[in-house]
């Protein structure tokens, strides 16, 4: 057994466990309030990057579209049109077991989410501290020469789903510490940005934010992908995980301590 | 008997699972609610209260600007007036105020007026950009006298909401009101401000949602605390759950 992972570390990833989870859903609740991205300064209403929403089908009954890019999608039962709590169906952007709360409450959505973002903000900024100054960045997250000059053995070894084992296991691997340094040194300042340029406060003192994401609706739809990113990265991360000997890793992030092989 | 003794404590168990629960979101979304102070005293620490929100060109205007909210109240003494083009309507402005006033269409437009290029933010999250053009609203209160211990100004208007009870109603600090972009608008693109986006006078805030930007006004009126007003969160949405501090 070896000590993997200390404390600030083990508690800043489960605090960011559970805003990820509300900031997400409460996050969906946000966009059904009005679920369509633009691009630019303002909204252009007839030139969504993103829509969804319902019209009638051919048989007369209504059906739920998804429009990306100009292209359009049934998603019915899941996007634009989706069931309600009484099982009839409701116009709904996401359906309602992806939000928080259930209901089409944009008021609440963005309690949940605005409290949740404070949570985020201050255990990352706790994190990237601890990262920077206690020298986790240092001795945990940056690749070494040698992981470096490995990483295309490394990549055909997850493909193969071949982990590493004994020695090599006591630290991260080199796709590891990228993906790490990607979320919480990219896409978390990301998100934190975008979600800032949709502040009429902010932008008046920031302008330069409306600059940098070429307006306030891309600001959102960017805050929208980075979103899913996150998503993204949490689904291969759960996967790795539990490819990787789940209850091993569970442990080690819940006590620190994680048996060599 | 013994039947009915099961169901009654099968009730109380039900009745009291759902009281505690009730218990617990209630105590819940007093901490939710918490982040609202904060957040509003963190952007009044980074950004100053008098930032100016950016003003863009004609060639940004929205060709659609929504109109949301009340399209056309249907209250009965608003209709009347607008029939004849609101030469009737007057602003009542008054509460902690020394010279209490009403004023006319005609006398606001003949105030010295401003016209901003802005951009309206719905909470729900689209946006748009209008050229609008009014009074300013601290200019508009200087002649009236406000006193010291005023710290709220609120706006009544002539729209319901529907499924409302009561007329839409909104307030902002006095600070919000002696900025530069909270103005009294009665045209919008050049036009006569009309019926779906206010008319004939709505106000305009620089930094904050638009559900701030009450429409239809018909009174002013400066106050203290606004906490036995109506609902007493400081106006319609706020009543209804969404923040009073508006500007994210």
């Amino acid at each position: 057994m070896i000590y993997r992972h200390s404390l600030p570390v083990r508690v800043a990833h489960w605090v960011n466990v559970l805003c990820l989870v509300i900031l997400f859903t409460s996050g969906l609740g946000i966009f059904n309030a009005w679920p369509a991205l633009y691009r630019g300064i303002r909204t252009n209403f007839d030139q969504p990057l993103l829509a969804m929403y319902a019209t009638p089908g051919a048989d007369g009954q209504p059906q739920g579209v998804t429009e990306v890019f100009g292209h359009r999608f049934d998603t019915t039962g899941w996007l634009g049109l989706s069931s309600a709590k009484n099982g009839a169906p409701v116009v709904r952007g996401f359906p309602r077991w992806t939000t928080l709360p259930r209901s089409l409450d944009l008021a609440h959505s963005r309690r949940w989410h605005f409290f949740f973002a404070w949570v985020f903000v201050i255990n990352g900024a706790a994190y990237a501290l601890y990262a920077l100054i206690g020298g986790h960045l240092w001795r945990n997250l940056l690749p070494s020469r040698q992981q470096l000059g490995g990483i295309a053995q490394t990549v055909w070894n997850h493909l193969r789903l071949r982990f590493p084992t004994g020695d090599a296991a006591r630290h991260y691997n080199v796709l590891q510490k990228f993906s790490y340094l990607v979320v919480v040194f990219g896409l978390g300042p990301l998100i934190v940005a975008t979600g800032l340029a949709m502040s009429p406060w902010i932008d008046a003192a920031y302008p330069l934010l409306l600059d940098v994401f070429g307006g306030r609706q891309s600001a959102r739809t960017i805050h929208f992908v980075a979103a899913f990113a996150f998503l993204a990265f949490l689904l291969v991360h759960v996967a790795m995980v539990v490819l990787s000997g789940l209850w091993n890793n569970l442990r080690a992030m819940i006590t620190g301590w994680y048996r060599l092989e | 008997m013994k039947l009915h003794r099961r169901i009654d404590r099968r009730r109380f168990i039900a009745g009291a699972a759902g009281g505690t629960s009730a218990l617990l979101l209630g105590g819940c979304h007093r901490v939710l609610d918490s982040a609202e102070s904060l957040t509003r005293r963190v952007q009044e620490a980074v950004a100053p209260r008098s930032a100016v929100s950016r003003e863009y060109t004609e060639a940004d205007l929205s060709p659609h600007f929504k109109s949301n909210g009340t399209h056309d109240p249907a209250n009965p003494e608003y209709q009347a007036l607008a029939r004849d083009g609101f030469k009737d309507w007057r602003l009542a402005l008054g509460g902690l105020v020394d010279r209490p006033m009403q004023l006319s269409l005609a006398e606001i437009r003949a105030m010295p007026s401003v016209t901003q290029i802005t951009r309206q933010d719905c909470v729900e999250g689209w946006s748009c950009i209008g050229k609008w053009t009014g009074v300013p609203l601290g200019a508009l209160l200087a002649p009236l006298g406000v006193q010291p211990k005023a710290r709220y100004v609120m706006f009544y208007c002539f729209d319901t909401v529907e499924g409302a009870s009561e007329p839409y109603y909104e307030s902002i600090d006095i600070a919000e009101a002696a900025h530069p972009q909270t103005i009294l608008a009665y045209a919008m693109n050049d036009r006569t401000l009309p019926i779906p986006y206010g008319a004939p006078l709505r106000l305009r805030l620089g930094n904050q949602l638009g559900y701030k930007m009450a429409k239809y006004l018909r009174g002013i009126e400066l106050v203290e605390s606004f906490s036995l007003i109506r609902g007493g969160s400081g106006g319609f949405y706020e009543d209804n759950g969404y923040e009073w501090y508006a500007g994210i």
